[in-house]
């Protein structure tokens, strides 16, 4: 096996995700409070675009109901927090929990829809628990309510101390998202996954089991997105209705990160993340413009790269920088003639 | 009291007439081309948006604006099918939701860049207002009971098109079996066009009742849509008679909910459509 450029190419990107990884694991001692704010949302929006990625890419459902469950994992978390006085680091656990909980009914619902009707079946769900969670008056009905200092306070007493804490709790979050949905598709269940991927019908006829591998996507997605809902909750110091179950922030951000970057890899949700976040400095002067550009953008690569930026990227490399497809054994080399295909 | 619930009532029956003008675009696309399109809500308001430029800039009757987007919007419905979804259908279910869903997004965003965040609605004239009073407390207002009797009119025109004509055979043919329309020389790409040049008709249709009767803003397309999908599933896929039904069920939802507390119209109307779906997925009247 000679060592070619691409393979040269494919531990660059190795290389490059292992400082990314170490600058993000010390990022609270060298960044200004502003910088590591910014990483916290970045954090989140990972932790949520590998979720839609692994259910949509994946397992082939194609939810934009994703918001939902950062939603359900916000008020949890407050619920907890602030009116059980449960203690507030207990409490981000016991909100990826109830957000848990809620797929299985949510699961029992929007799988009865055939493929082509889950999406606005999701929407459907995630709007009712929207609009119900603003009837809920001991969190601010409609409008919402802000979190209490007493419990902000555990989190730091001076406000650079709580965003340094609130960001290892994002870095934990993404670091356990990554590396738990990383082992979930090396082993054969990643197997399965990646079959159903390329070719749902064959999968099936192989014995991969279908139905299952999508309950265990759907429910293994929930409990992180409860996570990035009880984060996201800490860094606004408030839930409310339209924020906390943000159909722009939690799905349309996330689907066009996704696409763009690469749907059904495990690379693509990471690279679309980092330009959704380089550009997106950029993206904010121009205002609803931008959302257009995404939209372009992700129509485009629908039709000419459905596999995304990564796609094209991957073209020209012998493998993933990801690995997370096991190579069959090389075959031994045989001195027989080869047989001419017919 | 119970003169105000079935007034209530009776205004949520004439509100799932407009529901229906919603649903049955999506009904066709759904029994046509076997997918929901995102956009179908966000294609209304912008047509809407088309209308009240129409009447506020060139001071047309809402009725002649919509006589004048009828062509637009077949010919706006044949182009998106034939030089966008066409190339996208028979790949499986995520292209063509993700296709739909950027296309929605752009048009909310444009619409908001060209128009603003404002509320909108056109003037309908002395129409608007005027009223059947049937006693008991029961007030008809003649603009919704036009919509609901427009709405009936589209299930019976729409349902002979499909049924009792050559072009609706045709459309049945490709939507049953692309392979073998295509064998037996039937234009299927064609064929689709011209379909969602229907769904564009009836799209004009209910974007003309929605903007006369209803406020509307550049994101107001997603809440149509899903009252739309809602009177769909809840109706039973391709069948229209069931699309009509199932946007009554909501309106009248709606209205009850309405009656209780004005924060509870939407609830109530998702609310219902869980729970009906839950005991009924494959709707009241499936026709497959």
């Amino acid at each position: 096996m000679k060592t070619s450029a691409g393979t040269y190419a494919i531990w660059g990107g190795r290389l490059a995700i292992f400082a990314g990884a170490a600058v993000l694991a010390v990022a609270p001692l060298v960044f200004r409070v502003t910088d590591v704010a910014l990483l916290t949302e970045f954090l989140s929006l990972l932790t949520i675009a590998i979720m839609w990625n692994l259910v949509a890419g994946y397992a082939d459902i194609v939810s934009v109901g994703q918001h939902a469950f950062v939603g359900v994992g916000a008020y949890a978390f407050f619920g907890f927090a602030v009116i059980a006085h449960v203690n507030p680091f207990l409490a981000i656990a016991l909100a990826a929990l109830v957000a848990f909980l809620f797929a299985i009914p949510v699961m029992a619902i929007i799988f009865r829809l055939r493929a082509a009707y889950l999406a606005v079946g999701s929407w459907v769900v995630a709007e009712t628990l929207m609009l119900a969670a603003g009837k809920l008056s001991a969190f601010g009905g409609g409008s919402g309510v802000s979190m209490p200092v007493s419990v902000v306070r555990v989190f730091g007493v001076h406000p650079a101390e709580r965003y340094a804490t609130i960001y290892w709790i994002a870095f934990a979050v993404a670091a356990l998202a990554l590396a738990s949905t990383w082992l979930l598709m090396r082993s054969r269940i990643g197997l399965g996954l990646t079959a159903i991927r390329d070719d749902e019908e064959g999968a099936g006829v192989v014995g991969v089991n279908l139905s299952g591998l999508r309950i265990l996507c759907f429910l293994w997605a929930a409990p992180f997105l409860g996570l990035a809902g009880a984060v996201i909750t800490l860094q606004k110091l408030r839930v409310a209705p339209p924020a906390s179950f943000s159909i722009i922030d939690w799905t349309v951000y996330v689907i066009f990160i996704v696409v763009i970057g690469g749907i059904g890899s495990f690379e693509g949700p990471i690279i679309g993340t980092v330009i959704f976040f380089l550009i997106r400095s950029y993206l904010s002067e121009i205002g609803v413009w931008h959302f257009i550009i995404l939209g372009v953008l992700s129509i485009a690569v629908v039709l000419v790269e459905p596999r995304g930026l990564w796609g094209l990227v991957r073209r020209f490399l012998p493998g993933d920088v990801i690995p997370i497809t096991r190579r069959p054994p090389a075959p031994v080399a045989r001195q027989a003639e080869s047989v001419p295909h017919a | 009291m119970l003169g105000g619930w079935l007034n209530q009532i009776v205004q949520g029956v004439l509100l799932g007439g407009l529901y229906a003008t919603f649903a049955m675009g999506l009904s066709l696309s759904v029994g046509i081309m076997r997918f929901v399109n995102i956009a179908h809500g966000d294609l209304i308001v912008l047509v809407s948006f088309l209308i009240l430029t129409l009447t506020t800039t060139l001071g047309l009757s809402p009725l002649l604006a919509v006589l004048v987007t009828l062509p637009i919007t077949f010919l706006g419905g044949y182009l998106l099918q034939r030089l966008l979804l066409q190339r996208v259908l028979g790949k499986g279910v995520l292209p063509i939701i993700l296709v739909t869903f950027g296309l929605s997004i752009i048009i909310q965003n444009g619409l908001l860049g060209t128009f603003g965040a404002d509320t909108r609605k056109v003037a309908g004239g002395s129409f608007e207002t005027a009223t059947l009073v049937l006693g008991g407390g029961i007030n008809v207002g003649l603009l919704p009971l036009a919509i609901f009797l427009s709405a009936i009119a589209m299930v019976i025109v729409l349902d002979f098109v499909l049924y009792r004509t050559r072009l609706g055979a045709r459309i049945r043919a490709v939507s049953d079996d692309v392979a073998a329309a295509d064998l037996v020389g039937l234009p299927s790409a064609r064929i689709y066009a011209t379909a969602m040049g229907i769904v564009g008709v009836t799209i004009a249709i209910s974007a003309g009742f929605m903007s006369i009767w209803t406020n509307f803003d550049p994101t107001s397309g997603p809440s149509r849509l899903l009252v739309a999908f809602e009177a769909v599933v809840l109706g039973g896929l391709g069948s229209l008679w069931g699309t009509l039904v199932g946007g009554i069920i909501i309106g009248v939802a709606q209205a009850i909910g309405a009656q209780v507390d004005a924060a509870w119209q939407l609830l109530a109307g998702h609310l219902v459509f869980l729970a009906i779906f839950m005991l009924r997925p494959e709707g009241l009247f499936p026709k497959y």
